[in-house]
């Protein structure tokens, strides 16, 4: 028995033919490392055959920087700021994925101030990546108006952030056993004067891109995944809930207050790009509810329980938890050997990484501007992909 | 269904497993020559229907000489979790491959031989994801050494 591995040469070099009667022929398309829709260095190689898209090959690698194995010569505290380098839209539900793990395993409790301050940051945080995604995704299909849009609210809720945790990208904030730093004293009162805000933000979004018609055209029945196809596929996250599967960690496993709270899963009815966007919108929406009712009875008590200087072993055996992300599921996998405070080995279950390849079953068949579509609805970060 | 019953269930329709403990979940250790038909009924039984395969990843034992692979399964339909792992010497790594039963499992076991070198029998195809056509070695391999690495302070 022998297992053959293959080169991507062998399959750029594989002989291309078109279907038409004509003297044409398919043809292979770079898009990326360096193109605009990729929001980072994706490489895609399309097989085309005039303006169809016959075939897609991710060649994904290039921001690789082996993040596991760094992880394996790092305590459980020092792992935490590289969570923040992978999906950096969603930094704080990651070091909370690694928090969260870490606690369960080495039984570190926690109080009711810090998960619900756990829980209205990632809520904030998702809001902010959710309306960088409506702006992208505007500019990705020749809307530049709504970049500008997703980028002035991206912008107020990185000042609230700036504020406690002082910093916009890069939060480090959750740490095994509590939080960086405490809140501010007028934190609550800034973000309750921000969600009349954002709620009228989300109206204007909709005023704005959602009824325009070409907008519609190139989204509505483009790149239809139906729910089992896409679980099969592993997606998670938005990209699932817009193929009617009401998977959403927070619901089916609720962590931090999401027990305390009222939100709906949203779910899409058809798994098209215009699903892919409005659950998008309509989580934007659950997010500024889940916040409301939180933000006013945030409790007393210290911000952390533990001491940040103390050395965490895990227990021997495999520890894993995980997070809903604004993008999917964002697991950690930890194997402990139960003598030293770093891991034998840590693995991360990117949410990026598994959506992505639903594109290589999207995209055939379509024009390679539904290919932009596509990959737009996605909501791709690449340095989450690679890792 | 509570762990002990999915446990109890799984180990009626494949006696050869065997429970694995230290893991926070439930979890089976399964002879890497049957894992394949471990899989298909893990996947098609109408009791279990674990249709997502949430993670696949290989850790390094290069004391033992062995890989030890590990599957992370969720059903949406029941909504039970568990954990697979499969042994597969060092010195020969094959395992099959389950991308017939979950696609995305073409992509998580390309990662697992790009950097752990796991080679996946019947696999569509296999190649490296991340790292170029021409890399030497497997990083993620305990024992792996290139020129641009540096000396860990003792």
């Amino acid at each position: 028995m022998t297992v053959h591995v293959r080169t991507l040469d062998e399959l750029l070099h594989a002989p291309l033919e078109a279907d038409s009667d004509l003297t044409t022929q398919e043809y292979l398309v770079n898009m990326g490392p360096q193109h605009p829709i990729a929001h980072g260095s994706l490489r895609v190689v399309v097989r085309l055959d005039g303006e169809t898209v016959k075939e897609v090959i991710p060649v994904p690698g290039y921001v690789h920087r082996g993040v596991e194995k760094m992880c394996e010569h790092l305590n459980y505290r020092q792992v935490i700021p590289y969570t923040d380098r992978l999906d950096y839209l969603s930094a704080i539900m990651n070091n909370w994925a690694v928090a969260k793990t870490v606690e369960t395993a080495a039984g570190i409790e926690t109080n009711d101030r810090i998960e619900v301050i756990r829980t209205i940051m990632a809520e904030l945080q998702r809001l902010q990546s959710h309306a960088l995604w409506w702006g992208v995704t505007g500019m990705d299909l020749g809307a530049y108006t709504a970049f500008l849009y997703g980028f002035r609210e991206r912008e107020i809720i990185g000042e609230i952030f700036e504020e406690t945790i002082g910093a916009r990208l890069t939060m480090n904030y959750i740490q095994p056993g509590g939080l960086m730093y405490d809140i501010k004293p007028d934190f609550a009162a800034k973000v309750k004067k921000l969600l009349p805000y954002l709620k009228d933000c989300v109206e204007q979004y909709e005023t704005l891109l959602s009824g325009n018609v070409i907008f519609q055209e190139r989204l509505r029945n483009v790149g239809i995944v139906d729910g089992a196809r896409a679980v099969a596929l592993g997606c998670t996250g938005p990209v699932v809930r817009a193929s009617g599967v009401p998977l959403d960690l927070r619901a089916t496993e609720p962590y931090g207050a999401y027990g305390k709270v009222q939100f709906n899963v949203v779910v899409g009815t058809v798994g098209d790009c215009w699903d892919r966007y409005y659950v998008r919108l309509e989580e934007m929406r659950e997010s500024i509810r889940i916040i409301e009712q939180l933000i006013d009875g945030i409790p007393d008590g210290p911000y952390s329980t533990i001491r940040y200087n103390v050395e965490l072993t895990l227990p021997e055996g495999i520890h894993y938890g995980q997070v809903e992300t604004a993008r999917g599921a964002f697991g950690v996998l930890i194997v402990s050997d139960g003598k030293r405070e770093i891991p034998y080995r840590l693995h991360f279950r990117s949410p990026n990484f598994n959506n992505l390849w639903v594109v290589t079953a999207m995209a055939p068949g379509w024009r390679i501007a539904d290919f932009i579509s596509i990959q737009s609805s996605l909501d791709l970060v690449i340095p989450d992909i690679d890792r | 269904m509570d762990p002990e019953s999915l446990l109890a269930l799984v180990e009626t329709e494949h006696p050869s497993i065997r429970r694995r403990s230290h893991a926070d979940r439930p979890a089976v250790s399964v002879p890497s020559g049957e894992l394949l038909a471990v899989m298909t009924t893990l996947r098609d039984h109408a009791d279990l229907r674990f249709d997502l395969l949430l993670t696949l990843t290989a850790v390094d034992f290069p004391g033992e000489d062995r890989f030890e692979l590990l599957y992370r399964l969720y059903s949406t339909v029941h909504g039970l979790w568990l954990i697979v792992s499969s042994d597969v010497p060092r010195s020969r790594p094959v395992a099959p491959s389950v991308s017939s039963l979950w696609p995305i499992a073409e992509w998580q076991e390309r990662e697992a031989y790009d950097l752990m070198g796991v080679l996946y029998d019947n696999h569509p195809d296999l190649r490296r994801v991340f790292l170029e056509d021409d890399w030497v070695g497997y990083p993620l391999r305990k024992d792996y050494q290139d020129e641009y690495m540096l000396e860990l302070p003792k």
